[in-house]
């Protein structure tokens, strides 16, 4: 079992990147957990969820303390969350950002997903929409599952002309990452 | 029959859809949850055939369906804590005029202070009301009890309202891989509700809840005592005829057994958090502990005679408990001894209140403890219950 964190900002669709990824595994015949940890959920607030994926049943339910990944949607999160008090140095983490960015001691996967969403007009009232190229990105890099099972995945929570540019931008977001 | 991710609440409103249900009632706001959103959805779109209609309060909520209950529909509605409480004397007009209404209870804290997280105090504090009460650990089974649920309720055996408690967020919110019955099977397997032997409707004049002779009151409290006996039959009997037909994964039964044959100490649960339990169980059981879990699946009926059998050479028994008796035990400590009748020593422990997170690493640390404890002979320390409170430790170490 592989257990990964989502930290995000309320609104910019978090919880929906984890499901679409349970979605995704879910269609690959595996098994999978999306967790929301609401609480003071509100725009703009540091809101955290949870992936886990297996080739088993998964019994546990509880919140994940030692993720195998973690995915933050903001690269000013680094600035107001300490990494370390999350996950401990060593796990790999995926940002959102334009440029490269170093963290001490990790392995650090960058993806332009505002540039994504920008360069596609997907955009809602001035919150770029990036959770999609965010759940693409962290398909692929943490090796969760196919691109192909992604976009079907993505036909349960959108439907058409947002259905359409969300399948393209989970396949930018997939051929740009490394 | 297909398999896909899903939140709890859209299992529920799945199973809603699959049982054809025919009048939904719902207060809309806070406390409520996804789940009446979605059928609200399904039924827009034209996929479920139903009445809807919305009220000023759960109070009102639960006493619509009443009407459409006794009326002879097939009815659903979903609450949640305070919206719970809010019901709560409807609640007893239902189960005593012994109609098979079904609801979704999503656990929740009851404030203040004001906490949107699981725990069981608000579904326990309605033990007593005559409902059927499961408790689901899995997305899976929350769907596979909710259609189970109608199939007991309207047996004519049974005639009781059933509620299915599903853990707030934790479930609810959460979303698996699902193995959802095909429709032309559910339509054979769980046909229209059959009519009662007396039908409310416009035009007929008849007297519902009337004042009753003494005598007679006590007769049918009676009744439905017996009718909650009958159906632990109903229960195992359906919900094994649905583990054969659907094949969805969900044990059978009225409790699940987990590596209890040889076990010299039993953990006691429900919900969610026995999923965390058994991994617990597991890494107890490759440390050399000869542990197992009984999760109850319905407290009400209560399994008894599968309790007593499934404990009776067991040394001790823990039992983890997300509600209390304020002024006695938890609840579930409470039942449990009750059951035993005190021939076995229980540890009771408090945990998890307000939606405090437990991993399977806390469980295994307790249980271990527990087991040092017997085996020191410490377990006469154990009348009052324990409350699982790690930070406090902490703090008061730090200090």
């Amino acid at each position: 079992m592989r257990e990964y964190i989502i930290i995000s900002r309320g609104g910019q669709g978090g919880v929906t990147a984890s499901r679409i990824l349970a979605s995704a595994v879910a269609l690959e015949g595996g098994w999978a957990q999306a967790i929301p940890e609401f609480g003071a959920e509100r725009r703009g607030a540091i809101v955290k969820s949870y992936l886990r994926i297996s080739d088993k049943p998964i019994l546990r339910h509880s919140i994940v303390k030692t993720p195998h990944g973690v995915s933050i949607f903001s690269s000013k999160i680094l600035e107001l969350v300490d990494i370390n008090t999350l996950t401990p140095p060593g796990i790999p983490i995926l940002i959102n950002s334009r440029g490269r960015i170093e963290v001490k001691d990790r392995t650090v996967y960058t993806i332009d997903a505002t540039g994504i969403a920008l360069k596609l007009g997907l955009v809602i009232a001035g919150w770029p929409l990036v959770n999609i190229p965010m759940a693409s990105a962290m398909a692929k890099v943490f090796n969760i599952a196919s691109l192909d099972n992604i976009i079907e995945a993505m036909g349960e929570y959108f439907r058409g002309k947002l259905l359409e540019l969300n399948i393209e931008a989970a396949k930018l977001a997939w051929s740009s990452v490394g | 029959m297909i398999r896909k991710a899903l939140i709890g609440s859209h299992a529920i409103a799945m199973a809603v859809k699959l049982a054809n249900v025919e009048v939904i009632s719902a207060y809309p706001i806070t406390p409520q949850t996804i789940i009446v959103e979605k059928i609200a959805d399904m039924i827009e779109r034209g996929e479920l055939k139903a009445e809807y209609i919305r009220v000023e309060s759960e109070h009102s909520a639960l006493a619509v369906v009443y009407g459409a209950s006794a009326g002879g529909s097939r009815v659903f509605t979903a609450t949640s804590s305070h919206g719970l409480l809010y019901m709560y004397e409807m609640l007893w007009w239902v189960a005593n005029s012994r109609l098979p209404v079904v609801m979704a209870v999503v656990t929740r804290s009851i404030g203040p202070p004001w906490n949107i997280h699981t725990d069981h105090q608000d579904v326990l504090s309605v033990r007593d009301s005559g409902w059927i009460i499961g408790f689901a650990e899995n997305v899976q089974e929350v769907l596979d009890m909710t259609l189970q649920a109608y199939k007991i309720s309207e047996d004519r055996r049974v005639l009781l309202p059933s509620i299915i408690a599903l853990d707030g967020f934790i479930l609810s919110h959460t979303s698996e891989p699902v193995v959802i019955p095909e429709p032309s099977e559910v339509n054979e397997w769980l046909p229209p509700r059959k009519p009662l032997p007396f039908k409310v409707e416009a035009g007929k004049f008849f007297a519902v809840g009337n004042l009753g002779p003494d005598d007679v009151t006590m007769e049918l409290r009676w009744y439905i005592w017996r009718a909650m006996e009958r159906a632990k039959y109903t229960i195992n009997e359906v919900s094994l005829d649905y583990a054969k037909r659907f094949n969805t994964g969900s044990p059978a039964g009225l409790l699940e057994t987990y590596r209890t044959t040889d076990a010299k100490y039993i953990a006691i649960s429900m919900g969610s958090w026995s999923g965390d339990i058994k991994e617990a169980i597991d890494i107890l059981r490759d440390e050399g502990y000869n542990v197992g879990l009984i999760r109850l699946r319905y407290i009400r009926p209560f399994p008894l005679e599968e309790l007593r059998d499934t404990v009776s050479s067991a040394k001790a028994l823990i039992v983890f408990d997300r509600a209390v008796s304020m002024g006695h035990q938890g609840i579930l400590g409470m039942e449990v001894v009750s059951a035993t009748n005190s021939k076995i020593p229980v540890k009771n422990i408090i945990a998890g209140l307000g939606g405090v997170d437990v991993s399977h690493h806390d469980f295994s640390n307790i249980i271990r403890g527990f087991i040092e404890e017997y085996e020191s002979g410490l377990s006469i320390e154990w009348s009052i219950p324990e409350w699982y409170m790690p930070w406090m430790i902490k703090e008061s170490e730090e200090r």
